[in-house]
C-alpha cells in the first residue's frame, strides 16, 4: 500500500512535469516474461449501409402495394394484411427508427445547418411518400406507416367527434410541426423522436412516462380512431397538403354514387364528406361577409401571433442547453458551487470559457427569436385559413373522401353496394 | 366551365407542390451523404457523469466499458476495478468498484493482473473509468457498442452529455478506441 502511494506520487510528480507532452502514461505497459497474448477490444460493426438501402426499397414496395391496394384493387383486406406487415418490419423489427415522420426534422436540420449531413436513405424516407401522396392520396398513411398500422388495428367501436371538435383539435398537429421544425432547425431537440408515443412499444423498452402515454393513446385509440394520425402526427400535416391535391385518390364508389348513405358510418374517422345540405345554402349570402371579414383577419392574425411568438422567444429558447446553461451561470452564480449539478461542473471543468458559452448562446437565441417570428406567423396564418375554410362553400353531390383527411385506409369501399 | 377551373387550379398546385419538393430536395442535396452515420463517444471528452447508464433508450444502455490493452498497466491496485482504500488486493466483492462485477480480474505473473470487461453485465456507468482515468493510465473507457445501439435519429444520452462527448460519426470508423484514436486538436 505504501509502496503503491509512493509510486503513484512519484509518477504523479512526472505526469506534472511532463503535463505539456500530452499522453504520457502513469503507469508504462508491462513487458511479460510468460508468453502473455493481449487481447483486442471487441468492437462490432454497426448495421451494414445496404440494409438501410434495403429499408428504402421495402418502404418504396410497400407505397406502391398500398398505392394500387386503395385506387386500383379496392381491397380492405388486402391492405389490412400490409398494414400488419408495415408493423411487423418497420415497427418491431426496425424499433421504430427509421420512420417518415422523424425525418422532417433531419431535413429541418439540414437546411438551417450546413454542417449537418443527411443520408440519402433519410431523405428518401421524407420525399417518396409525399409523392406518392401527391398523385394517390395517403396511402402511406394507410399501408406504410407503423404508426398508423398500430392504431389502425386496434380500433374497436370508434366514436364520431363532433365537427368543432375535430377542427380545434386538428390545429395541434400544425402546432407541433412547427415546434418540432424550430426546435430542430435550431439544433436543440428532435422532439418528434421523443415524444413519439408508440416507439416504446415497438422496443418494448421505454422511459415509464412513455410507456403509459404510449399505452393511453393504444387504449384512446379503440375508441377514438388513430388520435396520434390526426391530432398530433406532423407529418400529417405536409401528407394533407399533397393529398388535397392528389391526382388518383381512392373513391367510394367505382362508378356513380348512388346516395345511399351506407357508406357515412363506416369511417371511423369522419372522413367522409356528406352531400351538401340545402339548409346551408340558404346561409351564403351571409357567408360572402364573413368571408371577406375572415379574409382581412388572416395578416392580423399572422402578424399578432407572429408579435406573441417573438415576445416568447426567450422563454422558448430556454428548451437548448446552451441557452439554459448560459442563462443559469449568469442568473444563479451560486450554482458555480453546486456539485450535483454534472451540466455546471463539466462546463466548468471543460475550460470553456464563459464568454464563448454565452457568445453560442447569444447566436442561438437570435435565431430564436427570427424563428419564433416565423412559427407564430405560420400558425395564425393557419388559424387565419382554417377560419376561412369555414366559409368556403363548395356544392357537393355526393359521398365523397375527405381528400386531406382520408387515410385511404379502404374500409368504406367495401360498404359501398355499387360494384362496378 | 366550372370543373375546368377547377381542375386547372388542382393540376397548378399539384405542379408547384412538386416543384416545392424538388426544391427541398436540391437545398437538401448539398449536405447529402452516401455515408451512414453512427454515434460514437469520444473518450477524452467524456466527464464520466454516470448519464451513459440511465439516459439510454435501451436497458442496460447500449454503451459500454471497453478496455484499451495498450495503455493499461496491468496493476494490482487498479483505480477502476477496486474501491478507494479497498480491505485487500482481491477480488472480493466487497471491494470491486464495478455495481455489477462486470470487471474480471486474472492473475497473468508477478505483480500484473488483467482487467477484461464482460459486456453482458456492463451497465456503462463509467465508475470504473472515473477511478481508472483519475488513478491510472484512463485505458479503461466507454464506448458505444454498435451491435447493441439503435443508431437513434437524435441519441437519447447525446442530448444529456453535459460535456458534449457523444457525436455522430461515420460508420465506417464507428470506434473511439485509445490508443489508435488519439485527442482531437
Amino acid at each position: 500500500m505504501n509502496k503503491w502511494i509512493k509510486i503513484s506520487l512519484l509518477f504523479t510528480l512526472l505526469f506534472y512535469s511532463l503535463a505539456g507532452m500530452t499522453q504520457k502514461q502513469r503507469f508504462p505497459k508491462p513487458e511479460f516474461g510468460t508468453g502473455y497474448h493481449q487481447p483486442t477490444p471487441i468492437t462490432p460493426e454497426p448495421r451494414a449501409l445496404a440494409l438501410e438501402y434495403t429499408d428504402v426499397f421495402v418502404l418504396l414496395v410497400v407505397l406502391s402495394l398500398a398505392s394500387w391496394l386503395a385506387v386500383r384493387k379496392r381491397s380492405r383486406k388486402w391492405m389490412v394484411w400490409l398494414s400488419l406487415f408495415t408493423l411487423l418490419y418497420f415497427g418491431f423489427y426496425r424499433d421504430g427508427c427509421i420512420c417518415s415522420i422523424g425525418s422532417i426534422q433531419n431535413v429541418a436540420l439540414t437546411i438551417f445547418d450546413p454542417g449537418y449531413a443527411i443520408s440519402v436513405s433519410t431523405l428518401l424516407f421524407f420525399l417518396l411518400p409525399l409523392l406518392f401522396t401527391l398523385y394517390f392520396g395517403r396511402t402511406f398513411c394507410a399501408g406504410a406507416c407503423s404508426l398508423g398500422a398500430i392504431q389502425d388495428l386496434i380500433i374497436i367501436k370508434p366514436l364520431s367527434l363532433p365537427e368543432w371538435l375535430r377542427k380545434t383539435l386538428g390545429l395541434i398537429p400544425y402546432l407541433y410541426l412547427t415546434i418540432a421544425v424550430l426546435f430542430a432547425a435550431t439544433g436543440t431537440d428532435f422532439i418528434i423522436c421523443r415524444y413519439d408515443p408508440f416507439v416504446g412499444i415497438f422496443r418494448m423498452d421505454a422511459a415509464f412516462h412513455m410507456i403509459v402515454l404510449g399505452i393511453a393513446f393504444l387504449l384512446m385509440g379503440m375508441f377514438v380512431a388513430r388520435p396520434y394520425c390526426r391530432f398530433l402526427c406532423p407529418y400529417g400535416v405536409l401528407l394533407s397538403w399533397m393529398s388535397k391535391f392528389s391526382k388518383w385518390h381512392l373513391t367510394i364508389s367505382p362508378a356513380a354514387c348512388i346516395q345511399c348513405k351506407l357508406c357515412s358510418d363506416s369511417c371511423p374517422f369522419d372522413a367522409i364528406d356528406l352531400p351538401t345540405d340545402e339548409k346551408q345554402v340558404k346561409h351564403r349570402i351571409w357567408g360572402v361577409n364573413r368571408f371577406l371579414v375572415y379574409l382581412l383577419l388572416i395578416p392580423i392574425w399572422v402578424l399578432s401571433l407572429g408579435f406573441a411568438g417573438s415576445k416568447a422567444h426567450t422563454w422558448i429558447s430556454k428548451a437548448n442547453p446552451k441557452v439554459y446553461l448560459a442563462e443559469l451561470l449568469i442568473s444563479k452564480p451560486e450554482v458555480h458551487n453546486d456539485e450535483k449539478n454534472l451540466d455546471v461542473q463539466a462546463f466548468l471543468s471543460s475550460g470553456k470559457s464563459m464568454e464563448i458559452l454565452v457568445n453560442e448562446a447569444t447566436i442561438i437565441r437570435h435565431k430564436f427569436y427570427i424563428g419564433c417570428w416565423l412559427a407564430g406567423g405560420f400558425m395564425g396564418f393557419v388559424i387565419g385559413m382554417s377560419l376561412l375554410n369555414q366559409v368556403i362553400f363548395r356544392t357537393k353531390s355526393d359521398y365523397e373522401p375527405d381528400k386531406s383527411n382520408c387515410y385511404s385506409c379502404a374500409r368504406c369501399i367495401s360498404y359501398c353496394p355499387v360494384k362496378k | 366551365m366550372n370543373n375546368s377551373r377547377r381542375d386547372f387550379i388542382r393540376k397548378g398546385t399539384r405542379l408547384s407542390l412538386l416543384i416545392t419538393l424538388g426544391a427541398v430536395g436540391g437545398i437538401t442535396a448539398r449536405n447529402l451523404t452516401a455515408e451512414k452515420y453512427v454515434w460514437q463517444i469520444d473518450p477524452f471528452k467524456c466527464t464520466q457523469c454516470g448519464r451513459c447508464a440511465t439516459s439510454c433508450v435501451m436497458t442496460p444502455s447500449a454503451v459500454k466499458c471497453i478496455h484499451a490493452f495498450d495503455l493499461c498497466g496491468y496493476c494490482d491496485l487498479c483505480g477502476g476495478y477496486l474501491k478507494p482504500d479497498p480491505n485487500k488486493l482481491s477480488t472480493a466483492a466487497e471491494n470491486q468498484l464495478c455495481p455489477t462485477a462486470a470487471i474480471q480480474r486474472k492473475y497473468i505473473e508477478e505483480p500484473y493482473f488483467e482487467y477484461v470487461i464482460n459486456r453482458d453485465l456492463c451497465i456503462g456507468c463509467a465508475k470504473c473509468v472515473k477511478g481508472c482515468t483519475s488513478f491510472g493510465n484512463g485505458s479503461l473507457h466507454l464506448q458505444i457498442i454498435h451491435n447493441i445501439c439503435l443508431n437513434c435519429n437524435e441519441c437519447s444520452i447525446a442530448r444529456l452529455c453535459p460535456s458534449e462527448a457523444i457525436s455522430r460519426v461515420k460508420a465506417s470508423n464507428a470506434y473511439k478506441v485509445k490508443g489508435s484514436f488519439t485527442k482531437e486538436g
